[in-house]
């Protein structure tokens, strides 16, 4: 009667005994594998919220949706380019159809596809524009039917929010990783919705993950003021990125197309630029006159966007010099879009919400 | 009444995490000195295809001011 719940040889304290026990295992079958310090030793890199979608090149809006809750927090391009998703406070994720035609009104289009229990902190496609992945505040990552809106799998192992998420590369296969309030970062496999690894090095919330270029890797930003790099294959943290005087939170993370360069952006209005493989800082940008919310590395590498409470969105580009690493400039983007600006995905579309 | 139930919810609990942590504990993992040279193996191999790290001339630079052009 009291123990209703267990079979036999179990109890609350064996289980939890194990439990120490396979944690420890854990942390011993990691260490025995930690035979050089990573890289060190072997070295010889609105009050309507809308969404706008602008081009990078002439610095015009292309597109501009308003959206009927008041906070938007994330977005995302489909991978054709054909349509947008969005979503926020509502606890939702929408589908908008891109379009050029001036009398289209694409708010009436749109297409409601995820259903949270709580708000939607971080949604993308996966390879196409069928399936959107979505992480929300209510402790759940969860994959979408764009057209039937219908749930394919449900993913629950954070303790707290889920703050971001990012797939894996296409060619390394069928798993994402998720970053949360619980200072966690979690790996799924996205067919059977089992988390496969997981990591809590972070003494604080993660705002951002983001996958190395070959998939093996992936890096976190975090409220502690560090980034850090864990490899897959190893299972552990093999880098952090972090300076004493870096005190304030790490808000997003990319990796330039080789891999071999770390942005990050800061609550304390810096992007700093990290060399992955040395875990040293190469550059150091200012220019945002509050904090730098979002940073993202164009598809084909040539820039990066970053997306700042100063209601500017600002691209930077290489410059080239005798030897690298390359210089940054950054080119002042859109002038005042109105408000605070959350996410930005890959040819610069972010969603505007009131401050 | 309670503390039965919540008895069995810490004990499906304490039976998950254990679950979960064997299923962690019995993946596959490979040296730090192999993840480390493959990581910097990928990023030497893709170093010259980087425009950010090996910069892009001036000249190139898709995102520069254009200036006004005059026809004479």
């Amino acid at each position: 009667m009291a123990n209703e719940g267990l079979r036999d040889n179990e109890t609350l304290s064996s289980l939890k005994n194990e439990s120490e026990t396979l944690k420890c295992k854990l942390e011993e079958e990691r260490a025995k594998l930690h035979d050089v310090e990573p890289f060190l030793s072997v070295f010889f890199f609105q009050q309507d919220g809308k969404v706008i979608v602008w081009d990078a090149f002439t610095t015009n809006k292309e597109h501009a949706v308003t959206m009927p809750c008041t906070w938007v927090m994330a977005c995302a391009y489909a991978p054709s380019g054909c349509a947008i998703a969005c979503g926020g406070l509502d606890n939702k994720c929408s589908v908008y159809p891109l379009t050029f035609d001036k009398n289209e009104n694409m708010a009436a289009k749109k297409k409601s596809v995820a259903m949270h229990t709580n708000y939607l902190s971080a949604c993308s496609f996966t390879n196409s524009d069928m399936q959107i992945l979505t992480s929300s505040g209510d402790g759940t990552c969860a994959l979408w039917d764009v057209e039937s809106g219908q749930l394919l799998q449900s993913f629950h192992g954070h303790a707290a929010d889920v703050l971001c998420l990012d797939l894996a590369p296409s060619e390394t296969g069928n798993t994402f990783v998720s970053g949360g309030c619980d200072k966690k970062a979690m790996v799924w496999d996205l067919r059977s919705g089992q988390c496969i690894q997981s990591f809590e090095t972070h003494d604080s919330d993660i705002n951002s993950v983001r996958y190395y270029p070959s998939g093996d890797a992936f890096a976190s930003a975090s409220d502690d003021a560090t980034c850090r790099l864990y490899d897959l294959r190893a299972d552990r943290e093999v880098a952090i990125y972090s300076k004493e005087s870096i005190i304030f939170g790490a808000s997003s993370v990319d990796f330039s197309l080789s891999g071999r360069l770390l942005f990050t952006g800061y609550n304390d209005y810096t992007i700093n630029v990290w060399d992955v493989l040395k875990g040293t800082r190469v550059s150091i940008l200012f220019g945002h006159e509050n904090r730098v919310s979002t940073l993202r590395v164009s598809p084909d590498g040539t820039a990066f966007c970053s997306g700042s409470w100063d209601h500017t969105l600002r691209v930077a580009v290489g410059h080239q010099r005798t030897r690298p690493p390359a210089k940054f400039i950054f080119h002042s983007g859109p002038e005042r879009p109105p408000q605070f600006i959350k996410s930005s995905a890959t040819a610069i579309i972010h969603a505007d919400s009131p401050c | 009444m309670s503390s039965k139930v919540s008895s069995s919810n810490n004990i499906s609990q304490a039976r998950r995490t254990v679950q979960q942590l064997r299923i962690e504990a019995s993946i596959e993992r490979i040296k730090v000195s192999k993840a480390s040279a493959d990581l910097m193996h990928y990023c030497g191999e893709h170093a010259k295809y980087d425009p950010l790290l090996m910069g892009i001339p001036a000249s190139e630079n898709p995102f520069k001011d254009k200036k006004p052009c005059t026809i004479l």
